[in-house]
């Protein structure tokens, strides 16, 4: 799944999507996240990278991350047809 | 370059909770790379801000409202014409637009540009003929229908659901939930607009709109998207952003080609939340928040005038999304001699 590309992400995790005028505010952690998505990086790779700098078990990234990926899709951030 | 000098009546100079288009209009003019704009204030009553905003409004003329009739508005005109040699002249109320259409003609034979929807574009669109115009274009249109008395507002169920839009002719619209507040939302615009009152169906949705520039031959000048962010108990956004969405840009071009719009409008659609755009409204004039579209590079009114001269205007195919406008209202101190000048003379 993919970052949509019309998504305008700012260094200070400051998100506006021009289709909607929506903007939202992320954490350090989600805006890097984010961040690796629009990079292109999948969810293994993600992780990977997460768990390697990051002190945080695997359950716990899961869960964080699977609702960090809903919340992206509630909002329509997603490229839905894209999903694998 | 040399700027060409030219004279442009504007009305519209209203500011209160329905902000008229006026202001904004001249403010893009100012801002005009080809033109070196004279405005002439057109004002209906007394207290319209820009009456007595002189670095804005060059001069400004008291008119009358067009229930008195065409003819004295006409006549008025005629003798503002004769002293000030008006080139270009924008018309920003509904309730006035009808009078200048019908008259066009004569404006123009004058030496009056002018740049506006034709009467069968104006009257199709109307709101108690939304549903023919949706079925015509091929346009989501929400079910509507005008009534003309209180005693038909039983009979709204089953054809309704509640709740429901209980709008005016001209402006104002409210949403009621059952048939007590139809009826005093009924009184209410009737007591200012008259009937027919229009009852619509209620999308649920996020509202959106379009403000637009047709050539009259199926083309697009301009079109900007935008949402309103902060909505007034009127419904008047008091604070937008420009969008980048195709779609509407789409449902607008399609709408300006097929009815081969003439002049400036505005769409008011609301997007569901499975991405359909639904049609509530046709604003055949450029609409208060126009200032948006200038700053998002599409100076609307400019290009107006242009088309209004009788110039060539290449059309605008981008702007700026993410541009937000904030409305703000300040006192203006204002001394009673202007008021009583104007009071008095029917000009300032």
């Amino acid at each position: 799944m993919k970052l949509k590309k019309k998504i305008a992400v700012s260094e200070t995790g400051f998100i506006f999507d021009p289709t909607t005028g929506d903007s939202f505010s992320l954490n350090p952690t989600a805006a890097e996240i984010l961040n690796l998505l629009k990079d292109g990086k999948n969810e293994k790779e993600i992780k990977k990278i997460i768990m390697t700098s990051y002190d945080v078990d695997e359950s716990t990234f899961e869960r964080s991350f699977l609702d960090f990926m809903a919340m992206l899709r509630l909002y329509n951030m997603i490229e839905e047809h894209e999903e694998n | 370059m040399k700027k060409t000098k030219i004279t442009v009546a504007v009305s519209g100079l209203n500011n209160t909770d329905n902000p008229g288009p006026g202001i904004p209009v001249i403010r893009a003019l100012r801002e005009s790379e080809v033109f070196d704009v004279r405005i002439i204030g057109l004002a209906y009553e007394n207290l319209e801000p820009g009456i007595y905003m002189h670095n804005v409004v060059d001069k400004v003329y008291q008119v009358p409202y067009p229930s008195i009739g065409s003819d004295k508005l006409l006549q008025r005109l005629s003798y503002i014409h004769s002293i000030e040699k008006i080139d270009v002249l924008i018309p920003n109320f509904d309730a006035e637009l009808y009078s200048f259409i019908s008259f066009e003609n004569k404006l123009n034979e004058m030496g009056i540009g002018t740049w506006l929807p034709t009467m069968e574009q104006f009257e199709e669109r109307h709101k108690t003929k939304l549903p023919e115009f949706g079925k015509k274009y091929g346009v989501h249109v929400p079910h509507s229908r005008p009534i003309n008395s209180i005693s038909e507002i039983d009979s709204l169920t089953p054809e309704f659901s509640y709740p429901l839009l209980v709008k005016g002719k001209f402006y104002d619209a409210y949403v009621a939930f059952n048939p007590e507040q139809v009826a005093l939302y009924f009184n209410k615009i009737a007591t200012k607009w008259g009937v027919p009152i229009i009852i619509q169906q209620f999308i649920r949705g996020t509202e959106v709109n379009v403000i637009a520039l047709g050539d009259g031959k199926g083309n697009t000048i301009g079109a900007v998207p935008m949402r309103k962010q902060y909505i007034t108990d009127k419904g008047k956004a008091w604070g937008g952003i420009t969008l980048d969405d195709q779609d509407m840009l789409d449902l607008c071009h399609k709408i300006l080609k097929k009815t081969k719009w003439r002049g400036g409008m505005e769409l008011e659609l609301i997007k569901t939340f499975d991405n359909k755009y639904y049609l509530i409204e046709i604003n055949p004039r450029i609409p208060a928040w126009v200032y948006l579209a200038v700053g998002a590079g599409q100076n609307l009114p400019e290009a107006m005038v242009k088309l209004a001269l009788g110039r060539k205007v290449k059309p605008f195919t981008t702007y700026e999304s993410g541009k937000m406008f904030i409305r703000y209202s300040w006192d203006m101190i204002v001394d009673l001699k202007e008021f009583e000048q104007l009071s008095t003379n029917g000009e300032l």
